[in-house]
């Protein structure tokens, strides 16, 4: 007995290992993805060693969503969009799609309103995070979660 | 091919706040879709939009492949004088399609 391992041990460790070697396929098999931290490290890339704090921001889309393929998103940035204190830029960015980065938009005080719109496309149920950079040099975001049900990319459109 | 909608009112006050809605009508292939045979098919975006009222740049935006085909981009100017606004949006293959309306400012 002493030798031989138990059946309960067996099971356990021969069950780790098919789990192991499981996820191991699903990694090469899975087409390329961006993950949470990828996000974070588009995000970082944009507004360098700046601090993101949430507010004044709002990122509007649909909570859920049955084709991931377009997805109406809204993004609007309080702010008086004067020549002293306007929006320059306002990215999107997504934790599960291929790539993080969604769209970049520039403006300036002659966009008279911080409010942009556009169609994205979601791969999955997932966050999406809207940042806002200001002409003072802060950064603000919004942070929305959305439930797809027909995924985007893997599909046809 | 490659036809584009612009939505810009055709007269507004001065200092008036003007909406300006663009639909332009393109694949947007990701780059991450394999065909029939499951070769992977090339990536073709648009990847820049840009917005310029009497040759001063007013918007930008860089788009990614998460951008829906036909892409449809809405932002807002400031009606300053009565002019033109052009429309220039570019991408992978070559691809560059300008667009312009007029507006008049009372």
């Amino acid at each position: 007995m002493a030798e031989h391992p138990s059946r309960r041990e067996f099971l356990r460790v021969a069950g780790g290992v098919a789990a192991g070697l499981g996820l191991g396929a699903v990694i090469t098999v899975t087409p390329a993805r961006a993950t949470p931290a990828a996000m974070q490290e588009a995000i970082r890339k944009v507004v360098g060693a700046s601090k993101v704090s949430p507010g004044r921001v709002k990122l509007e889309m649909p909570p859920l969503s049955e084709n991931g393929n377009t997805v109406p998103l809204t993004v609007s940035v309080e702010s008086p969009m004067t020549a002293a204190d306007y929006v320059k830029a306002i990215h999107v960015f997504t934790e599960l799609n291929p790539q993080p980065d969604v769209v970049s938009f520039r403006l300036g005080p002659r966009a008279g309103r911080a409010r942009v719109a556009t169609r994205i496309r979601l791969a999955t149920t997932q966050t999406v995070v809207a940042v806002s950079e200001l002409s003072d040099g802060s950064f603000w975001s919004d942070t929305v979660a959305v439930v797809v049900t027909l995924a985007a990319c893997l599909e046809d459109a | 091919m490659a036809g584009a909608l612009i939505n810009v009112p055709e007269r507004a006050n001065r200092g008036e706040i003007v909406e300006i809605k663009t639909l332009i009508s393109h694949p947007m292939e990701t780059g991450y879709r394999r065909n029939q045979s499951g070769a992977r098919v090339e990536r073709d975006i648009i990847r820049l939009f840009v917005a310029t009222y009497n040759g001063t740049e007013i918007f930008r935006a860089e788009l990614h492949p998460a951008i829906t085909a036909n892409p449809f981009i809405v932002f807002s100017t400031v009606a300053t004088e009565s002019g033109t606004l052009t429309f220039k949006w570019t991408g992978d293959n070559a691809f560059s399609v300008t667009e312009s309306a007029s507006i008049t400012v009372d």
